[in-house]
């Protein structure tokens, strides 16, 4: 049988691209289960362990001094959401505007010099973001607070939602500007209105990935937030994270509080999950049919 | 009302390289008039310095002397936003702000130039839509249809209306029909051909029958500079330049 190994002939080439085919997509959807499973199992483990210990007084009340059983993490629920909002405060506009920056403007040695440190930014330790802070907030203020801790976590959002930022306005086609200046439009207002729009759900998924990364976040809260027993709704107090909570709990050696860290850490993720959730349902709601 | 255009002495760069050369060229109001040439002779450069979007690219710069109407487009205090406000343009591929509906494409200059009469918006977004015969397809569709969603022909439409909408003097159109199918294309130069009566209409054409269809002047550009430029139709039959007829009789470019 001549020439039967070539891939000139039909029938052979079509054999074997149907095998690298199959093959290719077969990896494809093994590699997206693959991703898949460790989130999935570390779910699953959270809800068996955790779920039994969530009930109302875990979801209202405060935690009961050690030894004491029952008591719950509404204090740590509310402080994770005062300490969020103010890092999302801080982080959200300086990160989405070093990204227009970093797009539409810096191209130059400038630009360089922050893409490069935003990545740097990116790669510092956690717990050095929060000595840092507690050196130059909490220090000078003379004690813990929920402002400090969201200085923390805001710093952390800002690299990742520049550098999100820019290369999604980097995809915005020169078209669409040039559309846009052509109709008299000013640049700031083309890059507001129009460049950022255009890129806004990029962009929006940038800024969920920071705020998800640093809502669980526990080391820089460790000396900036600190923790708190009790209820506290001031920015310039210690104040309880789920996180913090999470940490002290499983450490502990009490049986009570280590189901109640399983708890906290379910409530953490499913908050999390619903932020994000939330998110998206809001912006793709404004979406229009056949639009980007 | 169209108004006419003047040039004087124009030169236009891309860094280093002279790509313009002294060009001196007048445009009669409510006329259309196309600029041919072949690839890289300069045409699209020379109608982005009419409206100063030549100067948007980094390390371009243009001077000499742009009368549109009474407006001094290079004079000193001209601010470049308020002239393109005034200078429509079309460009090349159609490029509907992607995220908008069709009513706000149309709206967009309206909207972020300060414009917030919601009835006079709705007024000028269907009589825009109407000049560039468009109306009838989408009015259904204004605010639900993103404008991507549309034909490209529609979309190079929907461009036109977008540029009307602001009410300029001029309207430059820079290769409007080159990425659309025969029947969208006849569709946009039946167009320019209304449009005229309210504009002043430049089209640069890579399709010289398009140019002899359309226009009623046409200038022809080789290597940056003006070579000929006249009547329609004696550029087309008589032309005064050899490089005029070598390229009409399709002798290169």
């Amino acid at each position: 049988m001549p020439n039967s190994a070539s891939p000139s002939t039909p029938q052979e080439v079509s054999l074997w691209r149907r095998i690298t085919n199959q093959g290719a997509t077969a990896f494809a959807v093994g590699a997206a289960i693959l991703v898949l499973v460790p989130l999935l199992a570390i779910f699953a483990y959270l809800v068996i362990k955790g779920i039994g210990s969530v009930n109302l007084a875990f979801l209202t009340q405060t935690p009961k001094p050690p030894g004491e059983t029952g008591g719950g993490m509404a204090n740590a629920i509310v402080g994770t959401g005062l300490i969020l909002a103010v890092s999302s405060v801080i982080g959200l506009p300086l990160g989405i505007g070093s990204g227009i920056y970093l797009a539409e403007y810096g191209r130059n040695r400038f630009g360089d010099l922050i893409r490069f440190t935003a990545d740097v930014l990116n790669g510092v330790p956690s717990i050095v973001i929060g000595i840092a802070v507690y050196s130059l907030v909490v220090v000078r203020q003379k004690h813990f607070s929920a402002f400090s801790g969201g200085v923390a976590l805001g710093i952390m959002m800002i690299p990742t939602i520049a550098r999100a930022t820019e290369e999604m306005l980097l995809m915005v086609p020169n078209v669409v500007r040039e559309a846009a200046y052509g109709l008299g439009i000013p640049k700031w207002r083309t890059t507001l209105s129009i460049s950022l729009r255009t890129a806004s759900a990029g962009v929006i998924t940038g800024c969920m990935l920071a705020f998800a990364r640093v809502a669980g976040e526990t080391a820089p809260l460790l000396f900036t937030a600190f923790g708190n027993q009790f209820w506290n709704l001031k920015l310039n107090q210690p104040t309880a994270a789920l996180s913090l909570q999470v940490f002290t709990y499983a450490i502990s050696p009490y049986d009570d509080w280590h189901k109640q860290a399983w708890a906290g850490a379910l409530i953490l993720i499913l908050l999390i999950v619903g932020a994000v959730a939330a998110v998206r349902i809001v912006t793709s709601r404004g979406m229009l049919k056949g639009g980007a | 009302m169209g108004v006419g255009i003047e040039v004087r002495g124009l030169n236009a760069w891309y860094g280093k390289n002279l790509s313009l050369k002294s060009i001196d060229m007048s445009m009669a109001a409510n006329h259309v008039t196309a600029v041919i040439g072949p690839s890289g002779c300069g045409k699209s450069t020379f109608v982005r310095c009419l409206n100063r979007m030549h100067e948007t690219i980094p390390e371009a710069r243009a001077e000499g002397s742009v009368k549109v109407g009474e407006m001094d487009v290079y004079g000193a205090g001209s601010d470049p936003v308020e002239v393109r406000r005034r200078i429509g343009m079309v460009f090349q591929k159609p490029n509907p702000f992607p995220t908008m509906s069709i009513y706000g494409n149309v709206a967009a200059g309206l909207k972020l130039n300060g414009f917030h009469n919601r009835k006079q918006m709705d007024e000028l977004v269907e009589r825009s839509l109407k000049l560039a015969a468009l109306w009838e397809e989408v009015k259904d569709n204004l605010h639900k249809k993103s404008g991507a969603s549309l034909s490209g022909g529609q979309q190079q439409r929907l461009c036109i209306a977008r540029a009307l909408a602001v009410e300029p003097e001029v309207l430059l159109m820079d290769e409007p029909a080159s990425a659309l199918d025969p029947i969208s294309t006849s569709k946009i130069e039946e167009l320019i051909f209304q449009l005229k009566q309210h504009y002043t209409v430049v089209i640069v054409t890579h399709n010289m029958q398009q140019a002899a269809r359309v226009a009623e002047f046409t200038g022809f550009f080789l290597m940056g500079s003006l070579i000929e430029y006249d009547k329609t139709e004696k550029i087309f039959t008589t032309p005064a330049d050899k490089r005029t007829e070598d390229y009409i009789t399709g002798r290169f470019g």
